[in-house]
């Protein structure tokens, strides 16, 4: 008997999305059942790694068949679900979801800074937005989307807010890992370009004699300043 | 105009307004023109001003940030103030640059945070109903309740209504709920289940009724015991509840309800006093 098929049919079964470690415990007991089959004990002893392997292949399997259904990973447990393409009809068959009202743009904003560089201060997610989110905190903390995980070590020790796993159930997502782009970004600094900004050519980038220019030479900067400043016309083009 | 105004209330922020100017020039962020990004932004702000909205503050800090820049630009490279207290060779234009596009990676971020918002929206679990051939074979037997406890021990007592009649007789006590207690878990050692009139069978008046039925509600009480009807209106039947006493000296609290000499009370565990259940 393969494992895989094992979790399929206690995943097709299970009423509720179930964790690698539910699932382990699940093999365990069938072993330790009174009336244990012998076909059960080889997978007493099953490790994490081996069920995620095994369900990420059964995964990928379902994706493959590309059937009207696929098994999904949310927040850690995995359960079968529809594609979304079918909602139509499975609205007509189970009615609407009952879920909160979508979030606005700058609960998403702020949502998606604390997402990428969590734990994060109330300040910190200020300064990359550069407006006050104190109103959009609340909801999403009152929507439980994120929480309080702690006080950073600098003056005033303010909070530190990190999401919950409701957050991940709220967008389909397995991990944090899950999350679009998460790799680049996470931490990673703004790259410095090799050019400074470019500003009017014609201006500090260029000897002072040259702030006396006539009306038309300005037209002239004017045209190319959208040109990257290392394609500086010579200022003293006719 | 009116269109303006409309552009206005989508902002989120001065960083926002400078993204939608950025993307209105069409140019990458990196290379965008800030002097000229200055005269947008402060135009705009004026604009705002102009349809009475409330200008937030964070808008006219950045304006002040954009003028600084675009003041600053005015001097050669070697006449630059760099200034007090911030990094050498921190320069503004780079870091609004910088957090420009770090506010658009995340806007960016959001828009897709949304997608998924929406796609899951349309997701359905499989959710299977609770299996009912998987409940337990024994079907929930009927609680018993104190009436009904009641009502029994009321029927073992008209045995003696009739034969003590109205004659008094006065005689030793010789029965205690301990004495009891100590009788009905040995009875119960030696089987699994008794019935209830069972209890009674072998007592002589109504007080050794009394005692009995005192030790019952008692052992009910210490959750040793439980009742069960299997059916409606059918026999009670007591059994243990699980954990084991190995005499009635270690269940606590009991005192003798007609018994002159004291239970030991050295092992009590519950300070409730006894209230015999009833």
């Amino acid at each position: 008997m393969e494992l895989k098929f094992i979790l399929e049919s206690l995943l097709f079964s299970a009423q509720k999305p179930l964790s690698v470690k539910e699932l382990r415990d699940v093999l365990a007991d069938a072993e330790d059942a009174e009336d244990a089959d012998a076909t059960a004990k080889p997978f007493k002893k099953t490790k994490d790694e081996d069920v995620i392997a095994a369900l990420e292949q059964l995964a990928a399997e379902h994706e493959t068949a590309a059937r009207s259904y696929r098994l999904a990973c949310v927040a850690g447990s995995w359960q079968f679900v529809t594609q979304p393409e079918f909602s139509p009809w499975l609205r007509a068959l189970v009615g609407v979801k009952n879920r909160p009202s979508r979030l606005s743009q700058p609960a998403l904003e702020t949502l998606a800074i604390i997402a990428y560089r969590q734990p994060i201060t109330r300040a910190e997610v200020e300064q990359i937005r550069g407006v006050n989110v104190d109103g959009t905190m609340q909801t999403l903390l009152e929507r439980g989307l994120v929480e309080s995980t702690g006080r950073a070590e600098v003056v005033g020790r303010p909070q530190l807010y990190s999401t919950t796993a409701l957050f991940l159930e709220y967008f389909g997502l397995g991990s944090l890992e899950d999350l679009p782009a998460a790799e680049e970004l996470r931490r990673i600094p703004v790259e410095k370009p090799p050019a400074p900004v470019t500003v009017d050519p014609g201006l500090a980038t260029v000897p002072p004699e040259q702030l006396q220019l006539n009306a038309e030479d300005k037209m002239q900067n004017e045209e190319t300043a959208a040109a990257p400043a290392v394609e500086i016309p010579p200022a003293t083009n006719p | 105009m009116a269109e303006y105004k409309v552009q206005f209330e989508v902002f989120e922020g001065p960083l926002d307004l400078l993204l939608y100017l950025i993307k209105q020039e069409e140019v990458d962020i990196y290379e965008v023109n800030l002097t000229k990004l200055a005269t947008q932004f402060i135009a705009h702000i004026d604009l705002m001003r102009e349809f009475d909205l409330e200008v937030a503050g964070e808008f006219l800090v950045m304006a002040s940030t954009l003028m600084y820049i675009k003041s600053r630009e005015l001097l050669p490279v070697e006449q630059q103030v760099v200034v007090e207290g911030e990094d050498e060779g921190e320069d503004p234009r780079w870091e609004l640059i910088r957090q420009l596009v770090e506010y658009k990676k995340f806007k960016d971020a959001a828009a897709q945070l949304q997608t998924l918002e929406a796609r899951q929206e349309n997701v359905f679990p499989r959710l299977p109903g609770k299996m009912e051939f998987q409940s337990e074979a024994a079907p929930a037997k009927p609680e018993v309740g104190i009436f009904d406890l009641l009502n029994a021990v009321n029927g073992v007592l008209q045995r003696f209504k009739k034969r003590e009649g109205d004659a008094r007789e006065i005689f030793e006590d010789k029965w205690t709920v301990s004495e009891k207690i100590e009788f009905i878990l040995k009875t119960l050692t030696e089987r699994d289940s008794v019935r209830f009139v069972e209890l009674f069978e072998n007592a002589a008046n109504r007080a050794e009724v009394i005692c009995t039925f005192l030790a019952l509600l008692e052992l009910i009480r210490l959750k040793q015991l439980v009742c069960a009807q299997p059916e409606p209106f059918a026999e009670i039947e007591i059994r243990r509840a699980g954990q084991v006493v190995e005499s009635a000296e270690t269940s606590p609290a009991i005192k003798p309800a007609t018994a002159p000499e004291p239970v030991p009370l050295t092992e009590i565990s519950n300070p409730q006093p006894a209230s015999h259940g009833t």
